[in-house]
């Protein structure tokens, strides 16, 4: 529970400087449902917006009585438009994530979690309703939601490479998926495509040590994975440097390109660098209109 | 022990494993470095890359070099490498150990001693019994056979001699010898006669070695006087290469500190054993010359005392009569002229004229009456310590002074005119001169017979005349007298200096006699029937290290033996005083030859060099190490381990491996130490070399601070030690200077510093630490080292701390000065002659400075000293008494610092009521 909790803490101290993300609704009243704040515009809602004089395609029982009794022409009484957005999560819980190449720099896993449950402290913050990918944890809002999040955030896998489940994804909402994308891209693309074809726009956050970026190594050497599972050995292992780098390349490109014909936005982050810049580009990723 | 050159091993069947290094280098070779595992989650795009050359680094050859040498390092430490082993001598049974003991001895004494004391050790761990002998002291008996490690006690107190062994003594000592034993003999390497009859009896008892240094021997003969120069001969043995040396002339300033006055360096050629140069100095300043030594060579040999035959007196010769027409021939003055001129410095001129130049003897040549004031004058300048010699002549007998009472400046009344015998108007034959009595100073000069004497003045007959008469004519009338005027004396020749009266001043009696009234000085060495019957006291004597010691306690020498001229243990070589004039005798004569020994070829000959064994193990080993550690990094390194942290502390290992051998110091460091005796009064010890001296004075310095802050307004930093080579003195207003027997002296540099510290007011504190052992006079080891050490320091003359001296209250109101020891008197700069007790003073008014320094032996640090927590670390005397003692030191040191600090204000303070009365009015 501690870890839980500084988990939580962690993400709030991480999610304060920001002002409340809010992710905007598109269209679609199918998959709306009324959030807490308006949208400053004419919509479904509670709340009175404005009147305006009816117009012919305007069914006769909208028509404010009332209003049109005071002048000559009919009047239609609009309501302020009203939504909340979904958000589906989806964090690397693999166990390549719980990588740190020194003890100064955090693990991939801490900073991919703490980002995750940030852009989700945000989101509530916001009225907007977070979840989790494959069914765990459906979308709702409110505080306790959060706690559910940090709990089943702070949940590892014993596989190496983690890959996201397409299921549970709402049509048309929105996704988050952290990871560092190194395992086989083979689940990842699938994912996207299903959430392309229900709608679903987001972001792919990739996060790096910067040992991976850079391969600092040389001579005899036995790479293994986090869990031993995988392992490759090498007589000169500076040799591979160059070789790998572009691996990491295409790897990288590949996803881009993937983002990019399903209408996602894609960045890679180092744990070497700054949280709150990787929050910065989530909340305006996660913003952006499609 | 098995050894290669100089090294040895103590374990050598351990070298044996080298053999395994070429396998283990086939080995190392054929092993590539063990992989390095990584956990790394980028493997997954690793997977399928396959290395470009199958082939595996294989270790670098410089690699396995450094492996294989560590190992060969491991290898050979364990099997305990030794520098220089020593060899065990061969050999049981008694064993003789002979020294020399001579004065050529002396230079390297230290390390005759040290040879020796190796020589047994050895014998103490093959348990031979030793006896050790010195062949310039000989035992009466035959030497006892002991323990080697009791003989060894002995050593401390071996010195060399200043003389040679006596071959008659070596023979008896040979007769005494009995047994079978060895004989270790370290000879001086000087040749001598003796040698071989000693070496014949030593090997009869078994086998016999010599020790021998084959440095050369260094020895300066007698200064002679040739062609108004001193002439310098230096000798060696052997002759080999060219050589250089420097003679000082050493002798007493103008102020009476001994001091060098000359210096004349000297050169051999090769191959050449004497050599010789001439060194000219004023008559003054030669004068003054009490010897000549050799610089930085520490022998008797290298030391020749000088005695009258240098010195040169100035002699003023006056005759009456002013100018005369005659004859050269006929000048009063001319014969004397003649006999002074090879040996003294003649001066003429008026009476007053010569009188202001101190003249050692004026002659009067028929000089009769002075004035008032020349007399006066005179009796002044003989009261001093002149000599007065007079010369009867016409003037003197036609005058009526010394007639009817006695002239002060004539030794004897004279009966009016004067008689003359033999003459065509007289009755008689010319005198002839009696034979000298046995009081007269003439007692022993041959009277010859062709002197006679055809006129004289007379004597009046008086009670003390027969005292007074030195030589007298066959019928018994005086012809020469003396008496004593207070130190000087004076002495009429009853005849003219000339040859008018008689043939004395032809003869060359003539010249003897002013010899013997030390009017001229004689060239050669005395005859022996010259000095026949008389007895010489020592006045100094050299040790064998050319040191001069005083001779209070030996007893006088015969003339006949001081004619020999040679040094032994009854008569050392050293200044003899007889009646007005003395006699040096020294090691080296004229005629004194000094060879190299040439032992025969069946002796074996070492030198002296004690090579000391040098373990080598743990530095072999420990150089192993340090290859295994570069191994370490280089493997690191070479595996791509040495990364990030690991990295950083290699870096730090070779940072600190380059760092060790910076010991050099920095130039800021001299100005961090002005800054740090700047700031604050400082108090500052010299530092000796000695760690326990060293620490005890800044202990002690460190108590007088605390004392000083908690009584006084002084309140000094911490007390710093002071290397007077390198560090810069002006700083401190005091040095303690803590003097031990063994100190090196100061470079000309730092003597030049020291002298600079004294003159612009900085005061030393000497300390020779040892009013328990000397009473005062007797020499320390010491108080020889500070005589040493302050020879070249600008010290006025001294004195015994008087009681009115400022000292003894500038804070505190004292009696005596007591360290850890209330012994000996302490002395300080000599008040000026003119001081006075002024009517109403206490206290008379002596110096207007600071005494520069204060020499005493009561170990005042040692009573000072105290350590951090307050304790003291040194115990004073018993119970009370002592910290009653302990408590006057505390305030002797704080008078010190306040006499330094304050000067004379204190005496001043002595006038304040006078003063104040002044301003009053």
């Amino acid at each position: 529970m501690t870890q839980v909790g500084d988990l939580r803490a962690k993400a709030e101290t991480l999610a304060s400087p920001l002002p409340a993300l809010l992710a905007e609704a598109e269209h679609l009243a199918t998959t709306v449902l009324l959030g807490d704040h308006g949208r400053r515009r004419a919509g479904l809602g509670d709340t009175f917006w404005q009147f305006r004089p009816a117009q012919s395609h305007d069914a006769a029982r909208s028509i404010d009585w009332r209003r049109s009794a005071r002048a000559d022409a009919p009047f239609v009484q609009e309501k302020e438009w009203q939504i909340a957005q979904s958000v589906i999560l989806w964090v690397d819980q693999g166990a390549s994530m719980s990588f740190g190449s020194s003890k100064d720099l955090s693990t991939k896993s801490a900073r991919a979690r703490a980002l995750g449950l940030a852009a989700a402290i945000l989101l509530i913050r916001g009225g907007e309703r977070v979840g989790l990918t494959g069914m765990r944890l459906p979308p709702r809002s409110g505080e306790v939601q959060l706690t559910k999040l940090a709990a089943l955030l702070s949940e590892d896998k014993a596989t190496d490479y983690g890959s996201p489940d397409a299921q549970g994804m709402l049509p048309h909402s929105r996704a988050l998926f952290i990871s560092d994308f190194l395992g086989d891209i083979g689940p990842v693309e699938n994912a996207l495509l299903r959430a392309a074809d229900r709608g679903v726009r987001g972001a792919l956050v990739q996060v790096l040590d910067p040992a991976e970026e850079a391969f600092p190594f040389d001579g005899r050497t036995i790479f293994e994975s986090m869990t031993g599972a995988l392992r490759h050995e090498t007589l000169h292992a500076g040799d591979l440097k160059q070789r790998y780098l572009e691996r990491l390349a295409m790897r990288k490109d590949r996803l881009a390109h993937l983002a990019k014909t399903t209408g996602w936005q894609f960045t890679t982050h180092h744990t070497g660098q700054s949280a709150a810049n990787a929050l910065l580009w989530i909340y305006g990723a996660l913003e952006r209109k499609a | 022990m098995w050894s290669i050159g100089p090294l040895g091993f103590s374990a050598p069947w351990i070298l044996l494993g080298l053999i395994v290094l070429p396998l283990l280098w086939l080995l190392l070779r054929a092993v590539p470095p063990a992989p390095v595992r990584r956990r790394f989650p980028g493997v997954a795009l690793l997977l399928g890359l396959t290395d470009a050359d199958s082939q595996s680094d294989r270790t670098p050859w410089w690699l396995l070099l450094l492996r294989l040498l560590a190992i060969a390092g491991v290898i050979i430490g364990f099997a305990g490498p030794v520098l220089n082993p020593q060899v065990v001598r061969a050999g049981d049974g008694p064993l003789l150990v002979l020294i020399d003991g001579t004065w050529a001895d002396a230079r390297d004494w230290q390390r005759r001693v040290n040879r020796i004391d190796v020589l047994l050790s050895e014998a103490a761990q093959s348990g031979r019994p030793v006896a050790l002998v010195s062949l310039t002291n000989l035992p009466p008996q035959a030497p006892v056979f002991q323990a080697a490690d009791a003989v060894a006690t002995r050593l401390p107190t071996l010195t060399p001699a200043p003389f040679a062994p006596d071959s008659d003594a070596l023979i008896a000592f040979a007769r005494t010898l009995d047994g079978a034993f060895d004989s270790f003999w370290l000879s001086d390497g000087l040749a001598r006669d003796s040698r071989t009859a000693l070496l014949d009896a030593l090997e009869t008892h078994g086998t016999v070695s010599v020790f021998e240094s084959p440095r050369t021997v260094m020895a300066l003969r007698p200064a002679r006087f040739e062609n108004g120069d001193v002439m310098l001969t230096t000798t060696r043995a052997p002759a080999a290469g060219t050589a250089e040396a420097v003679v000082l002339a050493i002798g007493l300033d103008p102020a009476g500190v001994e001091r060098q006055l000359a210096s004349l360096p000297i050169t051999w050629d090769a191959g050449q054993s004497d050599t010789s140069a001439s060194l000219t100095l004023p008559p003054e300043l030669r004068n003054r010359v009490t010897r000549f030594e050799l610089a930085g060579v520490q022998s008797a040999g290298a030391v020749t005392l000088t005695d009258d035959a240098l010195r040169r007196r100035e002699v003023a010769l006056i005759a009456g009569g002013g100018e005369r027409e005659g004859l050269e021939l006929l000048s009063p003055l001319y014969y004397l002229n003649q006999a002074l001129e090879p040996t003294a410095d003649l001066i003429e001129g008026t009476l007053a004229d010569v009188l202001l130049a101190n003249p050692d003897v004026i002659v009067l040549a028929d000089v009769a009456a002075l004035t008032a004031p020349e007399q006066e004058a005179m009796l002044e300048w003989l009261d001093k310590g002149g000599l007065l010699l007079r010369f009867a002549g016409p003037r003197l007998a036609g005058s009526d002074i010394g007639r009817a009472v006695e002239d002060p400046l004539l030794p004897v009344r004279l009966r009016a005119g004067g008689r003359s015998i033999g003459g065509a108007m007289s009755w008689g034959e010319p005198k002839a001169l009696a034979p000298f009595s046995d009081t007269s100073p003439f007692f022993g000069l041959a009277v010859p017979d062709d002197v006679s004497v055809s006129a004289q003045v007379m004597a009046q007959p008086d009670p003390t005349l027969s005292d007074r008469v030195i030589a007298a004519l066959s019928d018994g009338t005086p012809l020469v007298t003396r008496k004593g005027v207070g130190a000087g004396q004076i002495v009429l020749f009853h005849v003219t200096a000339n040859a008018e009266w008689s043939s004395l001043p032809l003869s060359g009696l003539f010249v003897q006699m002013l010899e013997r009234l030390a009017v001229s000085t004689r060239p050669a060495q005395p005859e022996e029937t010259e000095l026949a019957g008389t007895t010489w006291m020592p006045e100094d004597v050299l040790n064998g290290f050319g040191v001069i010691l005083p001779a209070d306690t030996l007893s006088g020498v015969s003339g006949e033996r001081l004619a020999t001229g040679v040094p032994a243990a009854d008569m050392p070589p050293g200044l003899y005083s007889g009646e007005a004039r003395k006699i040096a005798v020294n090691i080296m004569n004229d005629d004194t030859e000094i060879s190299a020994m040439r032992w025969p070829t069946r002796i074996a000959v070492e030198g002296l060099d004690v090579t000391a064994q040098t373990l080598l193990k743990g530095w072999v080993l420990g150089a192993a190490l340090c290859l295994l550690v570069i191994d370490i990094l280089a493997s690191l390194f070479l595996s791509g381990r040495l990364t990030g942290p690991r990295a950083r502390a290699a870096a730090i290992l070779c940072a600190a491996f380059m760092m060790l051998p910076d010991t050099g110091r920095a130039q800021d460091v001299s100005d961090d130490f002005a800054v740090a005796s700047l700031t604050e009064v400082v108090l500052a010890h010299v530092i000796t070399g000695d760690a326990q001296v060293d620490d005890i004075a800044q202990a002690g310095l460190y108590g007088l601070s605390q004392t000083l802050y908690r009584r006084t307004s002084i309140e000094p930093a911490l007390p710093i030690g002071v290397n007077i080579e390198t560090d810069e003195l002006a700083f401190f207003p005091i040095l303690y200077w803590p003097i031990t027997a063994n100190q090196p002296l100061p470079s000309t540099d730092a003597y030049a510093k020291l002298n600079r510290y004294l003159r612009t007011g900085g005061m030393i504190l000497f300390d020779t630490r040892d009013a328990d052992l000397a009473g005062f006079g007797t020499a320390s080891p010491e108080g020889r080292r500070l005589q040493a050490i302050a020879r070249l320091l600008d010290i006025p003359p001294l004195e015994p701390i008087p009681n009115d001296h400022v000292l003894t209250r500038t804070f505190y109101l004292l009696q005596d000065f007591p360290g850890r020891y209330a012994g000996r008197e302490v002395w300080v700069e000599a008040s000026p002659p003119d001081a006075e007790q002024v009517e109403g003073m206490p206290f008379r008014d002596l110096n207007d400075g600071v005494t520069p320094v204060v020499i005493g032996g009561n170990d005042w640090a040692a009573a000072w000293a105290m350590d951090i927590n307050g304790n003291r670390l040194v115990p004073v005397g018993r119970g009370m008494a002592g910290e009653r003692q302990r408590e006057i030191a505390l305030r002797f040191g704080v008078n010190l610092i306040m006499h330094v600090l304050t000067g004379n204000y204190k005496s001043d303070q002595v006038h304040v009521p006078a003063l104040l009365d002044r301003l009053g009015q």
